[in-house]
């Protein structure tokens, strides 16, 4: 189990509580898609991803960020069982979406720098490394049902 | 592969933060330390608090070198040819530091390397909106090719 100290659940709190899940999660999703273009195999029914603008305006990719970053945030309802949480997903993204691992930890630092663009100076060191440890776990739990 | 329009976002964006360039030169180097507490492993010598002279005086070397790198795009491999044998020869710091492919542990983004993170993070903090995914991504690639070019003559 991975151990949590106070400071890094309030810190992972606090900014989650100021998120908007819909706005992050788009821009995450889309930078994914523009930074690193490979990760389009995964949405060949999309529609347009054809450049950036296309892709940040893209109604399906909008909607599927909401969805994904939705799903994070059931990592941040159970730091202390993120295992567990995503243990159906895990299984989910390797047997039926066949995705790489590695994809997981792009998004994770992808998401890490909306925040940063979001935050500014608000979202401190500290910040920084209880996101880029929540992000880690995340993936490595997404991961953990690969076979 | 840089494309043109790369270049001319990355050195936009530098030319954006050149005012600063020393305290974003520290503070990559601050947030580097506390995400990733193993990176202090290659600095046993240095005072790592923050404030430090030791981590204003490093940062702005790694920003200068950066600097120089984005003047000479066209010609990486020659305009850090010195810090690629420095990286290689005697400084020795492992790759996954720098280059993308960086940061296990906890399952760390291995799309950048962990310098680069911290880097974009800090960035991303002064740039805000303008931060833009384009910008991001031009600003990404960069970082790969400089990861490239260090970790080149290791073996």
């Amino acid at each position: 189990m991975v151990h949590w100290s106070a400071e890094e659940k309030q810190l992972i709190a606090s900014v989650w509580g100021k998120v908007n899940v819909e706005e992050c999660g788009a821009e995450a999703l889309a930078r994914l898609l523009i930074v690193y273009p490979w990760t389009q195999r995964f949405f060949s029914n999309f529609g347009n991803l054809s450049s950036p603008t296309a892709i940040i305006g893209n109604p399906k990719v909008r909607a599927h960020g909401k969805k994904v970053l939705t799903s994070f945030g059931e990592a941040v309802k159970n730091l202390d069982n993120i295992k567990g949480t995503y243990s159906k997903l895990s299984e989910l993204h390797c047997d039926k979406l066949h995705v790489d691992p590695e994809n997981f930890r792009l998004l994770g630092d992808i998401l890490v720098i909306v925040l940063a663009s979001h935050f500014g100076r608000d979202f401190t060191p500290a910040c920084q490394f209880a996101w880029q440890k929540l992000v880690g776990v995340v993936a490595h739990a997404l991961a953990r049902k690969y076979h | 592969m840089l494309t043109a329009e790369d270049k001319k976002l990355v050195q936009q964006v530098w030319g954006k933060v050149a005012g600063c360039g020393e305290e974003v030169g520290a503070e990559t180097l601050l947030r580097m330390f506390y995400a990733y507490p193993q990176t202090k492993t290659y600095f046993p010598h240095f005072d790592l608090s923050p404030g430090s002279d030791q981590i204003r005086g490093h940062g702005k070397k790694v920003v200068a070198a950066l600097g120089n790198a984005i003047k000479n795009l066209d010609n990486l491999s020659q305009a850090l040819s010195e810090l690629s044998n420095l990286h290689a020869y005697n400084l020795r710091v492992d790759p996954v530091n720098f280059k993308a492919g960086g940061g296990r542990g906890w399952g760390m983004g291995t799309g950048m390397g962990l310098l680069s993170q911290c880097l974009q993070v800090v960035l991303a903090v002064h740039l805000g909106k303008d931060y833009t995914p384009e910008v991001h991504s031009a600003v990404d690639k960069f970082m790969s090719a400089v990861a490239a070019v260090l970790a080149e003559k290791y073996r």
